[in-house]
This record gives C-alpha cells, structure tokens and sequence, in this order.
C-alpha cells in the first residue's frame, strides 16, 4: 500500500469579515472621504485618481520629500502662467508644534478639474483596443478584396509620401508634448488626462506607420520611405515640422496643450485629415485610408479636444484670476494663430497633387478656421482678427 | 491581428522619430551623467497595435477575477490581520506607480536615444494602468471588507502620516533631481529590477495563504508588465556604462538606490509578510528566506554581478550588510515592533502576536521570542483599553526611537545609530549608508565632481517635530483617524470590532504631550548630546533602554 505525504497548504478558514457582518463605527463608512466630487455622486473614475498626487496645500503635512537641485519638489503650480484660485496663499509653513492641517480640500482651484471622459486603466484599454483591432479588420479586409488595386496611381504616391508625414507629426507630439506634459500638470487627473492624449497620438503614429508597412508589402509601386524624405525636404510639410517642432520646445506645460489641441489641431490637423484626406480618398478608389484617419480624427474631437475644453474653460471663468488667465490664453492666442495659419497654407499644394480632386483648398480653410471660431468662442475668448487676414 | 512579425513591425516604427531642425524639444530636466548618440535597440519590442488588446485580455481577467471573489464571498474568508496591513499598502502603492509614469519624461532629453524613447512611453502607459487598477483594488476592498475604516481615508491617511512618507520616497525619488539617477538608477534598475519581486510576487503569494487571492490576481497583472520596464533601464544603464566618466556617478547611485530601497521596502513588505499572515505553517518561506531568493540570488547574483565586468561598481559591502541587517540585526521584526508601539499614528489595525506565530517566529529566526516575545505579550496584554495608556506611554521597557533623517524609518539597530550635524541641525540617521545619502551623495559636489543636478532632501522629514508636545487625540484629530461617531479611533492595536474594546479620543486624553526627538536633540546643550548618543547605541535589540554600567 502506498502512502500519500500530505502536501503542505495554507488552510482555508472562516472569517466572517465580509461587509455588514457587525456594525460598528465606520461599519458602513464606504465612500473615499477625502475629495469632494464634481457630481452628485463620486464617480469611479474620479475613485481611481483624486487624490492619488498629493499636494502640501492640503494633506501632505510633511510636504515633499525630494526635490531638485533648486530645492523644490513635486508638481510646482508655477510650471505654467495660469493661475487657479487659491494658490497664491503661501504653502502652508509645518514647524515644531505647528500640526500637519493644511487649507480645506481642495486648497486651489487646479484640483477642481475632472476629464469629462472619465479616462482610466479600463477605458484606455477598452477604447484603444476596439481602435487597433477595428483598423486592423479593415486593413485585412481591403488587403483581401484587392482594394488597393482600385487606387489611383497618384493617390498611391500621395498616401505614401502626405498621409505618411502626418505620421511624425502624432510621433512627436505624443512623445515630446503630451508624454512630457504628463511630468507637469498640477494634479493627478491633469497629468493622467495628458498622459491618455499622448497614447492617442503615438498610436495613431504608429497606426500610420504599419499601415504605410502594409501599403509596401501590397503595392508594388509604394514607397515605404517616402513620408520620410516628405518629412524631412519637401516645402509642403517643412512649416507643419517646423510649428510642430516649436509646439514641442514650449516651457509652459499648458500653452504647449493649449496650443496644440486649440490652435493647431483646427487650423491644421483637420484641415490636413478632415478636410483633405478624407475627402480625396473616396474619389481616388480608396476607402480603407480614411477608417485610419477617421480613428484619429474620432480620439481629438470626441475625447482629446473635450477635455482640452473642460481643461481650459474653467481658467477663464475662475473666481480669483478669470481676467489674469484670459490674458495670457488670449496671449496665447495672438502668438500662435498666425503661425498655424501660415502653416495651412503651406499645406495647400497637397490639393491639387490627386487626381481626383477633393474639395477647394480655400473652402477646407474656410470651415477650419470657422471650426477654430466655434472653440474658442465656446472658451469665451477673443478670435484674433488676423484670422481673417 | 496582422500578419506582420513584431520584430518588422518594430522596425517600422523607428522610421517614426527624426532629428529636430528648426526647434529642440524643450528641456525640462537636467543631469550629470554623459551619453553619446548610440544606436541602442529598444528592447520591449512593443508596438501599440499588439499591446493594446494584450492589456485588455490581462484587464478582463483581473476584472472577472474580481467578479468572482465577489460572488464567491471571498471576504467570509480573508484574514483581517491581513488585510489591515493592506490599508498602508495600498494607500502608498499607487504614487510609486503614477510617478514612475510621470518619471519617463525625465529621460526623453537625457537619454539621446529615440528607440529607447517607445519603450519608455509604453511603460508610461503601462503605470498609469498600475495606478489606478490599484486604486481599483482598493475601493473594492473598501466596499466588500468588514472594516472599511482606512480604506476610506486612505490618500489622506498617506499624504499626513509618517509612514505614508517613508513610503512616498518610492515615488518622490523616481521624479526629481538628475534625471538619470532618479527616473533609470533608482527607479528602474534597483526598484524595479530588484524590489517589485518582492512587492509584486512574494505579498500577493502571502495574500493568497490568507484568504485574499485579488491581490494576487491584480499584482502579478501588474508585474507581467514590470519585466518589460526592467528591459528599459538595462538598456540605459548599458548606455550609462560605456562612457567611462558615468562610472563614478553609477557607483554613487548604486549605493544611495540600494541602501534607501532596502531600508524602506525591507521595512515595509518586511513587516506586511511576517506580522501580517496567519500561515504559521514551518515549511512556507519566511521574508528573509524570499529576500535571499529573489534579491540576493536572482537580483544580486545574477543581474548586477554579470555587469561588474563593464565597469559598474557594485556595493557589495551594502548588498551584504542589508542581509546582515534582516538576518542577524532583526530588522525587519523591530520595524514590526515600532509600528505596532506606534499604533495611534496609524490607520490601520495591528492584530497581536499569538503563541503559535511565537513559535513561528522562533522556528524561523532562531533567539526570536528572547528579543520580542516579552514585548508582544505586553502588547497582547494592552490591546483592549482597561484603564491603561496605549503601549507607547507604558513602561514595557521600549525606548521611543529618533527617526532617520534620510529613510525616515527610525534608527531601530540602535548600535548603528549615527549623530551629525548636517546643514546646521543636528541629525540622526539610521545608519553609515543613510548619513553618507544625506551628507555626501544628495551634495552639489560629490568627490570633487561638480554635480550640479543632483536633487535634494527636503521637507519636514521628522514626523513628530510637527507635533511636538501635543497630546496624542489631538494628534489623531488633526490627521482625521477618527471614525463616523467622531470618537473611536480609526487604529486599533487589536481585532476586536466590539465598540466596547475599541480604542477612543478619550483615552488617548490621558497620554502626556508627545515631545519630537529631533527636536529635544537641537535643544540639548553639547554634553547632553554626546551622553544621548552614547546611551542610544548601546539600546536594544527590541529597543530596550541600554544596560546599566
């Protein structure tokens, strides 16, 4: 007879110490009691990330622990120009004796900001993966058909050399600015807000970069390197790289956003996807460009741009610094509209290089500068007038 | 998916990058260390198209896992002694992890190598998802565990006590000072690399023994994705090396990163695993026994050895006293005592110490129950209120300890102890490492080397100065660790959720005033100072008052 060793186990044992076996103080005390919420009712995102980068204002007593050379730590308010209520009452000063209490929650006025989108781990995954695995459906599905086969040959060119640039643009933008935006905001959900803009950007980037991958492997006479030399010598795309370039040496955390997804996103990014790409590509035999651009087109409206807006508007209308921080967007504004509208119009050779012509150049500028309108009116701030000009 | 191989793929997307010619990308972060433009390959080979569902497949079964502990009334089964612990560990875990997404743009300029730049947004991404499927973890135990009370004051329970700090350094550390120390040595090659095996494997497989297999089911989620981080800083590291003028700092940087993480992380997953589980069974392994597996063997022996051979100066002298500090010094259990003396500072519950986790202990760590046996029967014996002052106020022959200047854990190895005077103030610090930290390598020069970007210690690093000579229910008030009926304390040093034991304002009203030790060592006079000092190493183990002679 042969004799088993009993394994060595942990034993299960009853506890009991599931929620509402006793009542007791705090027994039914299940809500985060440390923030207030935007709503009603405490959101689950708001759960996942309020109060998750602390702030010597409020509950940090000890304040922060590291700093740089310059002897400051953390997420310092004066990394951007905007100011928000509240926070130029001095930090509070911890000494022998002194308590850890800081100002009520939320001390200042950066910590009232929720994105409209409720971005966390869940919804980053569940919309990014819909995304990939969307396009990759359509791209297979064309590759199949022979789709690419009904292009025209000057689309063929037009795609590898023009939609392929726009590639670099999302690549830099995602990396340099939004990626490094992510290190500067005041609070959590800023920084978490920036850091789910920059995977929309690098996806998108890399969305364009395997599809132009395809194109090589599908299509004889497509260049693969193409959107390379396009990026770095043609005339046409030279001012986008240069604006796009200078978007992402800005100092200020939230010009650079501010810049970026209400200045150049309008005036160029959907001039160049909107109001050219998507609307060449049918007429050119090409249905399978746009799910790509429409995917990138879909992350700036729908979610990138609306928390830019929930960002920014309420700098405008803040109780202490409404006027200081109308200003400075207006500032902003004046600084870098002409420069992004410069750059539309160095775009406008691309209108004519299909040969299936989409709609006038002047007509796509026309409704991105009235889409340009419309946000920053919705901001109330001023339109400059040199978008006329 | 296409059809595409991830390594063509991969190379595809470095046609993404390009050399600014009309503006550089601005440059937020400085540091001290030398890399040259070198073709260094990325070695996460992850592109989004693939990563994307591959994290959502990972999310759903965390997310069903979740599901079935609830439906399977997981909680009718979990250890509260375990899951009490849960309510510091879970409050501190979520900054280390959002930090070290806010910490990869720290490298972008300093490292000069675009490839390596896609592996670091990913990871970017990838702790933004740590960050908050933690937090996630933590609602849910609030919403389903029988005491929700410091999981629901959980981030301002962290941001105002003092081991919330301790712990804030794996965060605070990963985000400020020379780039390249912060976000690549101290984040990840020794957090990373060495730490999260024992943060991220060893607890959850604890977790597990009592009762809890969410944790489990969240961190090795979270840890799959560490692996690929760990790639990210032997990549720069690899980088670092081959200029040889980085030697210097690489080495200053090993031993700062090495010595603060042993000495908080030891601390804390230290104490979760030995004082926080129910499973006394002899043959499971203890913290020290995990410690030698997964840091010294798999860490130590065969990560950071195999580098010394490229020139890296490893602290072997450190990676061995740290051994020597959790073997032979008790540090991990005097760390257990001093938060368990210290249970009005807490938020969180601390069951006492039962004759079979004695036995445990003996079994394990030979000569155990004759350092802490007495003292955990005498804190058995004062766990419910009965006329006496909670342990800290009781003579049970402890020696309320100064904290450490640099880790902040307090100078528990009291042999160790030392005492300077460092920018003015007189100083205590837990050790020769934690000194050197603060008064060498944390310095504009280090060595004669103008080290201008190096970061600084800063902030009100002694907790109790903050409350010097208040009486503890005021303490408690202010730091909000009361509960709903504005009395009873959101701490206890015992189970019992009877009204009738717990442990209430009241009672801490009869403690004398709290004085800081740092702040009654600057006031001392020379010769006090010096008869402190030489009295204090001669404390201990289990922090007893020194002999008399």
């Amino acid at each position: 007879m042969t004799t088993t060793q009993e394994r060595s186990v942990p034993k299960p044992a009853f506890t009991d110490a599931e929620a509402g076996a006793r009542t007791f103080p705090d027994s039914e005390a299940r809500r985060f009691n440390y923030f207030s919420s935007a709503k009603r009712k405490q959101s689950h995102y708001e759960d996942v990330t309020v109060e998750v980068q602390p702030d010597p204002r409020h509950y940090l007593s000890q304040g922060w622990i590291y700093g740089f050379a310059d002897g400051r730590g953390g997420y310092p308010l004066d990394w951007t120009a905007l100011k928000a209520w509240g926070q130029d009452r001095p930090e509070p000063v911890r000494s022998p004796g002194s308590g850890g209490a800081g100002y009520e929650w939320p001390a200042h006025g950066w910590h009232e900001f929720r994105d409209p989108n409720e971005e966390w781990e869940q919804t980053i995954y569940r919309n990014s993966s819909n995304v990939v695995r969307q396009l990759n459906q359509n791209i297979d599905a064309a590759r199949q058909s022979k789709a690419f086969e009904q292009w025209n040959p000057n689309w063929v060119d037009f795609v590898a050399r023009h939609v392929g640039a726009w590639m670099h643009v999302d690549h830099g933008l995602g990396l340099y600015l939004f990626a490094n935006a992510n290190r500067r905001g005041p609070t959590n959900m800023h920084n978490t807000a920036l850091a789910v803009n920059s995977t929309h950007r690098i996806r998108s980037a890399q969305d364009l970069a395997l599809y132009n991958l395809t194109l090589s492997e599908e299509i004889d006479a497509f260049d693969g390197g193409a959107h390379v030399q396009a990026w770095s010598s043609d005339p046409a795309w030279q001012g986008v790289r240069e604006v796009a370039e200078q978007l992402t040496s800005t100092w200020d955390w939230a010009e650079a956003v501010f810049a970026t997804n209400l200045v150049f996103e309008p005036l160029v990014g959907e001039l160049f996807r909107s109001n050219l790409v998507q609307q060449a590509a049918p007429a050119n035999g090409d249905f399978i460009t746009p799910t790509l651009i429409g995917a990138e087109e879909y992350d700036y409206a729908e979610r990138d741009l609306r928390c830019t807006k929930a960002m920014f508007a309420p700098m405008v209308s803040d109780r202490e610094f409404a006027e200081h921080n109308t200003g400075i967007l207006q500032s902003w504004l004046q600084s870098w509209l002409p420069r992004c509208l410069e750059v539309a119009r160095t775009l406008q050779p691309l209108w004519s290089q299909p040969d299936a012509k989409p709609p006038r150049f002047e007509d796509g500028l026309d409704r991105a500068k009235s889409r340009f309108t419309a946000i920053v009116s919705e901001l109330s701030l001023r339109v400059p007038k040199e978008l006329n000009q | 998916m296409s059809r595409q191989s991830v390594a063509k793929a991969h190379q595809k997307i470095q046609e993404l990058s390009w050399e600014p010619a009309y503006h550089e990308p601005v440059s937020h972060y400085g540091t001290d260390y030398t890399f040259r433009k070198a073709k260094k390959k990325d070695p996460l080979k992850q592109v989004l198209r693939s990563y994307f569902p591959m994290e959502e497949e990972k999310d759903n079964r965390v997310y069903g896992a979740q599901d079935g502990a609830i439906r399977g009334n997981m909680f009718r089964q979990v250890q509260q002694r375990w899951m009490e612990w849960q309510k510091l560990f879970l409050s501190i875990i979520p900054l280390p992890e959002i930090s070290a997404a806010r910490a990869m743009p720290l490298l972008f300029r300093t490292v000069p190598n675009p490839e390596l730049h896609n592996g670091q947004a990913i990871q970017m991404i990838d702790e933004v998802r740590h960050s908050t499927i933690q937090q996630n973890l933590k609602r849910l135990y609030m919403n389903n565990y029988i005491d929700p009370a410091g999981f629901n004051s959980s981030l301002r329970g962290f941001q105002n006590d003092y081991a919330g700090t301790i712990g804030r350094q794996f965060a605070e550390g990963f985000i400020t000072g020379d780039a390249i120390t912060a976000a690549s040595i101290y984040l990840t090659i020794v957090a990373e690399t060495a730490f999260t095996n024992t943060l991220f494997v060893a607890m959850p497989g604890e977790a597990a023994a009592n009762g809890d297999y969410l944790l489990p089911t969240v961190f090795h989620s979270v840890q799959s994705d560490e692996s690929r981080h760990i790639s990210n800083g032997y990549a720069t590291l690899l980088m670092a090396l081959s200029d040889e003028s980085n030697h210097q700092l690489l080495a200053r940087d090993l031993r700062y990163a090495w010595w603060n993480n042993h000495c908080v992380v030891d601390a804390a997953i230290g104490t979760f695993i030995e004082y926080g589980t129910k499973d006394r069974r002899k043959d499971r392994e203890s913290y020290a026994e995990m410690w030698r597996r997964w840091i010294y063997d798999d860490y130590y022996r065969s990560y950071l050895v195999p580098l010394e051979k490229y020139g890296l100066e490893i602290p072997h002298d450190l990676i061995e006293e740290s051994w020597n500090r959790i073997w032979n010094k008790g540090y991990v259990h005097e760390v257990a005592q001093f938060f368990a003396t210290g249970w009005i500072a807490n938020y969180w519950r601390i069951d006492p110490m039962t004759d079979e986790d004695f036995e445990w202990f003996e079994h394990k760590y030979p000569g155990w129950y004759d350092k802490y046996g007495a003292w955990w029967e005498n804190y058995n014996r004062l766990s419910v209120p009965n006329g006496h002052k909670p342990i800290a106020f009781e003579d049970v022959d402890y020696v309320y300890p100064h904290r450490c200047w640099t880790c902040m854990v307090p100078c528990l190895i009291r042999e160790d102890m030392v005492m300077d005077e460092v920018d003015g103030q007189w100083r205590t610090y837990c050790s020769e490492p934690c000194h050197w930290t603060d008064k060498v390598a944390f310095r504009p020069t280090y060595q004669g080397r103008q080290t201008p970007n190096m970061g600084k210690l800063i902030g009100s690093r002694e907790w109790e100065t903050l409350y010097h000579n208040w009486n503890f229910a005021d303490i408690v008030k202010d730091m909000g660790f009361v509960r709903d009926d504005g009395n009873t304390l959101t701490a206890q040093p015992h189970l019992d959720l009877d009204p009738k034991k717990m442990w209430t304002l009241e009672h801490l009203r009869r403690c004398p005033p709290f004085p800081s030790p740092n702040v009654t060592l600057n006031e001392m006079t020379e010769a006090e100072r010096e008869a402190f000092r030489a009295d204090y190493v001669r404390q201990g183990p289990a922090g007893r008052p020194a002999p008399a002679s």
